[in-house]
């Protein structure tokens, strides 16, 4: 045959209309996998809805304005005349001391691991496997390290060049609880840098260097600003790995009580989330103390849903003021 | 185009010489090597004063690794390794005692992909300025407003030069680069295939440009369009594989050249 019909080359098409589009068959292996993952994400979500809703159920009823703003008495298990004040200025102070040192350490590291250390070096490479390896050491050995190295050696030292009389910095403190946490986050603002350093055009640094500036003024005037949201990002997952952090501060700062709020960066300090490990062990009367308990978790969740969301509003305003203007 | 009227001779041995009595910037003898590779063979080549050069060739022929040598902005790379010298304005640029903040001021640079700075459009032209020292509002003002008009983008953004740049079209941010690069008023003006991400519209406005420029600057560029280096430049490099094939008068490149290989490229037979 030398000429081919078109029902020759198009023939399943004309006969089967639509055939190509649709399915042919049940495909089991595809509908397992996909119903697998989303069920895997439901139980997660379904997790997180029990935790979050028992808590809320629980301890909202014991939440009131003297809850909050009240700096409880020797005997904080009663219900009734307890505060949570002290704690929560204690959890935001610490957490805002620790900001203040672990940012900048943590950029400048990042600054120097992305733009001046030479890349394939041994030491570069030794210096990434450190910022990895402290991400994976367990937090009551950071407490232990706090203990060891700002107290006993940076705290007790510092008291014999002021020749205090009695400790004034070998003791645990805010300071050296809110040094200890910066030193566990350090790595996620680390990371967060790095990544929001990389990620800006070479293009642009290019553009810097050939109108003859030097390499420093090109990282302040060019790339830092267009890392500021990244190197937020990084703040954000350090405050909040840090806001519930109990074991850094345990031997470092927290205290079991104080009658007075903390006023010195060399005083100690109640914390929240020290605190509902105290409500529920050491309780005298565990049934009159669980709503206490319970409306103490939710304020530390709330406080460092809050300090989130602060954080997250003024990184929405840098990106849009980058965007719009830079 | 007067450079036609200049003499010159194409010579087998790689070593032209410029057309006018006036040679800005002087390469003898180069060779570059990126590790052990050599990416650029033993090239000497003399550029005149306020004319346009450009070098054509096919990719990875050593134009745009050439180009960067003028503003040394191959020093970034890892592994590179100069011989022989370019000498700019009688000055070797790779000596030691060469500032380089200094040479980058006098050797400007337009890229491939127009980078404005995520700034306003004021900022992305002051920011040279601003680094060298000038703080004076009305000198930034006027130098701001002096180079938009230079670069042709003026009537286009004199009513939102606070708006940022990155709000502009692909022909317009490249004009901002290089309103950017000559407020600082560089004497060369090196220029990295400045047209090739834009449309025909927007070209024939950068070539435009460019031969406005020419008035002031001294201009290096690296084309990959034969037309355009036909167009705008007075003199053409051809190179190949590292080497210089062949430098002359433009219109001598393109319609009588003295190698084949040159011929062969400009007529699209290879490349």
């Amino acid at each position: 045959m030398n000429t081919i019909t078109p029902s020759q080359y198009l023939p399943e098409t004309q006969q089967q209309p639509g055939r190509h589009f649709r399915a042919e068959k049940f495909d089991f292996w595809s509908f397992f996998f996909s119903g697998l993952t989303g069920l895997a994400t439901l139980f997660i979500l379904g997790i997180l809805a029990v935790i979050l809703l028992n808590i809320l159920i629980n301890g909202w009823s014991a939440i009131s304005w003297h809850f909050v703003s009240t700096i409880p008495k020797k005997d904080f298990f009663d219900a009734s005349t307890t505060g949570v004040l002290p704690m929560i200025v204690g959890t935001t102070i610490r957490v805002f001391v620790m900001t203040i040192f672990v940012i900048p350490v943590g950029v400048i590291t990042a600054i120097y691991l992305t733009e001046y250390a030479p890349n394939t070096a041994l030491i570069t490479r030794i210096i990434r496997a450190a910022v990895n390896n402290l991400a994976g050491v367990p937090s009551i050995v950071f407490g232990l390290f706090g203990l060891g190295f700002f107290i006993n050696f940076i705290g007790k030292n510092m008291d014999a060049l002021l020749h205090n009389p009695s400790a004034v910095w070998g003791q645990p403190a805010l300071i050296w609880a809110a040094l200890t946490l910066a030193v566990m986050t350090l790595p996620v603002v680390i990371v967060a840098t790095e990544e929001s350093l990389k990620a800006i055009p070479p293009g642009l640094r290019e553009a810097s260097l050939a109108l003859g500036a030097t390499k420093l003024e090109t990282i302040l005037r060019v790339v830092l600003p267009q890392a500021l949201p990244g190197i937020m990002t990084g703040g954000i997952l350090a405050v909040s790995r840090a806001a519930g952090e109990v074991a850094p501060i345990l031997f470092t700062g927290v205290a079991y009580y104080m009658a007075s709020l903390p006023s010195h960066l060399s005083d100690q300090f109640m914390d929240l989330g020290y605190h509902v490990f105290v409500l529920s062990t050491q309780s005298p009367n565990i049934e009159q103390t669980r709503p206490i308990l319970y409306a103490t978790v939710l304020v530390l969740l709330m406080l460092t849903f809050a300090l989130n969301i602060v954080a997250i509003i003024i990184r929405a305003r840098m990106r849009k003021k980058l965007r719009a203007l830079g | 185009m007067a450079a036609i009227s200049i003499p010159r001779v194409a010579v087998d041995d790689n070593k032209a010489t410029g057309s006018s009595g006036a040679s800005l910037i002087e390469i003898e003898q180069l060779s570059l090597y990126y590790g052990a590779s050599k990416a650029l063979k033993n090239i000497s080549l003399n550029l005149g004063e306020k004319i346009v050069t450009a070098f054509i060739g096919p990719s990875g022929c050593g134009k745009s690794t050439l180009l960067r040598c003028f503003n040394r902005m191959n020093d970034l790379i890892d592994n590179v390794r100069i011989e022989g010298a370019i000498k700019i304005g009688g000055h070797d640029i790779y000596t030691k005692d060469v500032d380089v903040i200094e040479l980058r001021k006098r050797v400007g640079m337009v890229f491939q992909k127009s980078n404005p700075f995520p700034k306003s459009i004021y900022e992305n032209v002051a920011y040279g300025l601003r680094l060298h020292g000038v703080k004076n509002k009305s000198a930034l003002d006027e130098a701001v407003e002096k180079s938009l008009h230079q670069s042709a983008l003026w009537d286009e953004v004199k009513d939102r030069l606070h708006a940022s740049a990155l709000g502009l079209s692909g022909g317009q941010q490249q004009r901002l680069c290089i309103a950017r690069a000559i407020a600082i008023k560089p004497e060369i003006i090196l220029m990295d295939e400045p047209a090739s991400a834009l449309d025909p519209i927007a070209t024939t406005r950068i070539e435009e440009l460019i031969l406005n420029l020419k008035k002031d600057f001294t201009i290096v560029i690296v084309t990959h369009n034969m037309q355009q280096a036909a167009r705008i430049s007075d003199q053409t490099a051809f190179f190949y594989i590292g080497e210089l094939v062949e430098f002359g008068p433009t219109a001598k490149i393109f319609t009588n050249p003295a190698q084949k290989r040159t011929e062969d490229y400009v007529t699209g037979r290879f490349g």
